[in-house]
């Protein structure tokens, strides 16, 4: 490792224009005769369109245009779409109901767009919106998954009878249910996964300009993955042809999910650019990302675990249903299925798994993935029921954990996944080290001197990164193909240009991508630039979501760079007059190996450049591309340990320890990775203890504001105690796992477990707010 | 329309604005000085926190109008250009940011901050000064911790850190 290769801490290269106030965001953006867009959204959760007059909208100052829902089906505009076809168990594919980007019949959750209006200045655009006369039939609404299910409950799609999308099931039932009749003890548990708004501090925002000279269009937008959005724009929303269309994702204030999907707002955004003959731009305020940035999780599960006499897991069944709200939103399908149900086994080895999810619409914003996507709801079932499995037999928690886990690799679990690597005593006993478990005891019994009820909780997650083997998700019903591509571009004086798939909105790829530069050429990383999220600069990518940048854009980096670096050594091989066998590139210089002959790095690239003097046949320039797919997914796995107090007066939780000792494989900046986890943390511990999603009985979203919705703040938790451990995956070229998500995965089991473990009582659902934990308190005594 | 004047960033800046117009809109719409973010509509989040006449203020949470006459320093005007303020560098040096978005208000509150107490803070000082200021990237603790550093380097150099 150099001192910017890879396993440095190298300072971001990022980071400059963000404190200076620098960073340029889409809302930043400006262009001339920008006009502003305002949506006209439902004040109903589900309701009929009688009409929508737009007459004393179009008289108001400034404004440009007014159009409705039957203006976008006029224009011939395509409903949004859920990419990855799941099929119910008996064959039929999954239920999808129509989804336009502005509703002109039927509105299903409140705050769905209904008309949009364009005008001068924002204000003005705000007050023609006011003017907007909908008129509206109100329809019974349903809110939970399991009423949605119900006999006699409002219908809200005819494509699905019932509000169901699909019934879908994983494993071997005959299997499982032959385990069950001979498991010594059985544990059962009720879980509900508590539904989140992700929140990225940036509210979505779109920039559409139409230029009728060229017959083009550009987009600027909040996107994790532009390309995908090109791609869906123009082959199923029929917005604009793709050659024809330039989506630019600038500085993305944070996603977690929620910017990778394609919105009714940045569809209406392009097309009402063409319509009123003006760039249009729209910026959600805090309630419109409320009540329209896609929501996570809202599970509710049945979960049993069947152990024999010696605890060694026999099988374990799930019985899961998952609220996908008023619509299917892009990957929504995949995230209780694929995403979660293949995660099941954990870290044990579990010989008969059977998992059933039915998933059904309600009159709720739409569901779909939100940092970590079925594999935080995966790990929530499994640690909670692992730790109440040991209560029950009255085994310690880590002991009954060690006794199950998987120690061969490969190894093929009876979910799909086939786990490459992994060392699960590692990472549990790294974690329970850094908690001192073995003085908790002490610490429990000063605390109840004080009145404080202490608890520690535990959780060993695993997780599937590198998201994923094209052949794999094609057959599993995926619409695209989940590789990445990268370019390297080496320019005559030695500097080096990196164009990738991959988006970073936080994650640092500007900096970690560098440093594979400094690592195989010895460069300094100020001397490469790092461009994405421009689909005009970069061919085309996949994008970030599922901790894929490392392990599969990164990849794809490491290939081109082979390309670059073979080429780079016949040149040198040729001016040097050396075998190229002989030739090695460090430090920026390129020498023949064991002598003192060299050339500089930027010698060899004028020479590829100049092509004055290359051997023959080869083409000039000093550049590379290459697509990277996946030969398997990887598998972050690692432990968390929480201890909290309990007040048993107010019901008040704290966090005083939280641990996390993760296994990501290779590590390229520790400073980064580190970050990742701490964020990852925090949206867990906000799971556990503070966020969740709150609707009264008609539909309307009660927590639709900063005000309502409690994120945590500095104040709600700790200083967070992280380390690694390292087994390599075999599956990519750099050995690396994956790291963005691991945090927000394995903590919140880790945190309720502790809790359960203070209060003596397993009756606790999500969030843990202290009113609930007073309640829980009384039900002992 | 009311005609307003204040000097911002050490600039006079003057025009005719709505009476509705917010001081951060004025900044960021007017004076094109973005770095200033809403986060928000409820005056949670502190994305948009810039100094008047030396404090801290939620620039959503003021009339443009209300500034008519003050100093307002943006996180663009907290050090000359192409020089890091203590706390920039801090929030570098510590990685306390990672989308940025939340950044610019961050630091405004945490320069702050520090002048008021004279560079002696403690870890839970900090984070119960934080409450207005929400992040959802980096889970407070690097951000903590630049503060935290930032405070040392100025109480052990003796200087103010106010920019005003």
């Amino acid at each position: 490792m150099g001192v910017e290769g890879i396993g440095a801490k190298v300072l971001r290269k990022e980071d400059r224009r963000f404190i200076t106030g620098r960073g340029r965001y889409v809302d930043d953006m400006s262009v001339p005769g920008m006009a502003y867009a305002v949506f006209v959204r439902s004040p109903h959760a589900h309701a009929k369109i009688g009409g929508v007059d737009t007459g004393a909208a179009k008289s108001m100052p400034g404004v440009v245009g007014v159009l409705t829902g039957e203006d976008l089906r006029g224009d011939g505009i395509g409903n949004l779409i859920c990419g990855w076809m799941v099929h119910s168990k008996d064959g039929s594919p999954m239920k999808m109901g129509a989804w336009p980007a502005l509703a002109a019949d039927v509105v299903r959750h409140v705050g769905q767009a209904v008309a949009v209006v364009v005008a001068r200045s924002r204000d003005e655009a705000r007050d023609a919106a006011e003017a907007v006369a909908v008129t509206y039939e109100e329809l019974p609404a349903v809110i939970e998954a399991a009423k949605a299910l119900e006999p006699g409950a409002p219908q809200l799609h005819p494509e699905a009878p019932g509000n169901l999308i699909f019934d879908w099931e994983l494993g071997d039932k005959a299997k499982t249910d032959a385990a069950f009749a001979g498991a010594a003890h059985v544990t059962k548990l009720h879980i509900v996964n508590n539904r989140l708004v992700p929140n990225p501090l940036e509210p979505r925002a779109a920039l559409g300009q139409y230029d009728a000279a060229d017959d083009h269009y550009t987009l600027w937008t909040t996107s994790q993955n532009p390309h995908v959005a090109r791609l869906v724009m123009s082959a199923f929303y029929n917005v604009a042809p793709e050659h024809k269309l330039r989506v630019i994702a600038p500085d993305v204030g944070g996603g977690f999910g929620s910017k990778i999907y394609i919105y009714p707002e940045e569809i209406v955004c392009l097309w009402a650019s063409r319509r009123t003959g003006v760039p249009v731009k729209w910026t959600s305020d805090r309630t419109e990302a409320f009540l329209t940035d896609a929501h996570g999780r809202d599970h509710v599960t049945e979960v049993e675990l069947a152990l024999d006499a010696e605890h060694k897991i026999l099988g374990l069944k799930v019985d899961t249903i998952a609220n996908l709200g008023a619509y299917m939103s892009l990957f929504s399908s995949s995230v209780p299925t694929y995403l979660y149900a293949t995660l099941l086994s954990g870290q044990y080895d579990i010989p008969a798994i059977h998992a059933n999810v039915r998933t059904v619409y309600t009159n709720t914003v739409p569901v779909d993935a939100y940092r970590g996507a079925g594999r935080p709801e995966a790990t929530y079932v499994l640690e909670r029921t692992m730790e109440t499995a040991a209560r029950e037999l009255g085994v310690s928690p880590a002991e009954l954990r060690r006794k199950n886990f998987i120690r061969s690799f490969p190894y093929q679990t009876q979910v799909i996944m086939t786990y490459d690597a992994g060392d699960f005593d590692a990472s549990l006993n790294a974690a329970m080290a850094a908690a001192d478990v073995a003085g908790f005891e002490a610490r429990r019994t000063e605390a109840a001197a004080k009145g404080k009820l202490r608890g520690l909780g535990m959780s060993c997650y695993i997780e599937a990164c590198g998201i994923a083997p094209s052949k794999a998700v094609g057959s599993l019903g995926a619409g695209v193909g989940l590789w990445e591509s990268a370019e390297v571009r080496v320019n005559p004086v030695g500097t080096v240009e990196i164009l990738t798939g991959s988006h970073s909105h936080g994650q640092g790829h500007e900096t970690t991508f560098a440093q594979l530069i400094a690592e195989r050429f010895g460069l300094p990383v100020d001397n490469v630039q790092v461009i994405h999220g421009d689909t005009d600069k970069v061919q085309f990518g996949m994008g970030t979501y599922g901790s894929r940048s490392g392990a599969v854009g990164m990849s794809a980096i490491v290939k081109a760079l082979d390309k670059v670096e073979a080429k780079a050594k016949k040149i040198a091989a040729h001016l040097l007059e050396a075998d190229e066998g002989d030739i090695e590139i460090s430090g920026g210089e390129v020498r023949i190996a064991g002598t003192d002959r060299k050339l500089g790095w930027h010698e060899v690239c004028l020479a590829a450049y100049t092509g004055h003097n290359l051997p023959d046949g080869m083409e000039p320039g000093l550049k590379e591309g290459a697509f990277y797919d996946p030969q398997n997914f990887t598998f972050p796995a690692g432990c968390y340990i929480c201890e909290v107090e309990v007040d048993p007066e107010t019901g008040k939780t704290e966090v005083l320890q939280f641990v996390a000792a993760d296994d990501f494989g290779r590590v390229i900046n520790p400073m980064i990775v580190e970050g990742q986890v701490h964020g990852g943390i925090a949206q867990g511990i906000g799971q556990a203890l503070l966020e969740g999603v709150s609707y009264d009985e008609a539909g309307q979203l009660v927590t639709a504001s900063f005000m309502d919705y409690t994120m945590p703040r500095a104040y709600d938790l700790p200083n967070f105690v992280v380390s690694t451990t390292e087994t390599r995956t075999p599956s990519n070229p750099l050995g690396m796992k994956g790291c963005g998500e691991a945090g927000a995965i394995g903590s919140p089991p880790a945190v309720i477990n502790a809790i359960t473990d203070a209060i003596g009582t397993n009756d606790l659902t999500m969030p843990a707010t202290p009113q609930k934990v007073w309640a829980a308190l009384k039900t002992v005594g | 329309m009311t005609a307003i004047a204040m000097v911002v960033n050490g600039r006079e800046a003057t025009a005719e604005v709505a009476d509705r117009t917010l001081l951060v809109q004025f900044l960021r719409d007017t004076l094109h000085l973005t770095g200033t973010h809403v986060g928000c509509d409820t005056s949670q989040c502190g994305a948009c926190v810039v100094h008047l006449d030396g404090k801290a203020v939620k620039s959503c949470t003021l009339l443009a109008v209300q500034a008519s006459g003050a100093h307002v320093t943006t996180i663009e005007g907290l050090a000359p250009a192409g020089d890091l303020h203590p706390v920039q560098a801090a929030f570098r040096e510590h990685h306390g940011l990672q989308c940025g978005f939340c950044t610019p208000g961050m630091i405004m509150t945490a320069v702050d901050m520090i002048a008021r107490h004279d560079g002696a803070l403690d870890e839970k000082t900090v984070r119960d000064e934080l409450e207005g200021n929400l992040c959802r990237c980096t889970g407070y603790h690097n951000i903590v911790k630049a503060i935290l550093a930032a405070a040392e380097s100025t109480r052990s150099a003796g200087t103010p850190l106010a920019a005003e």
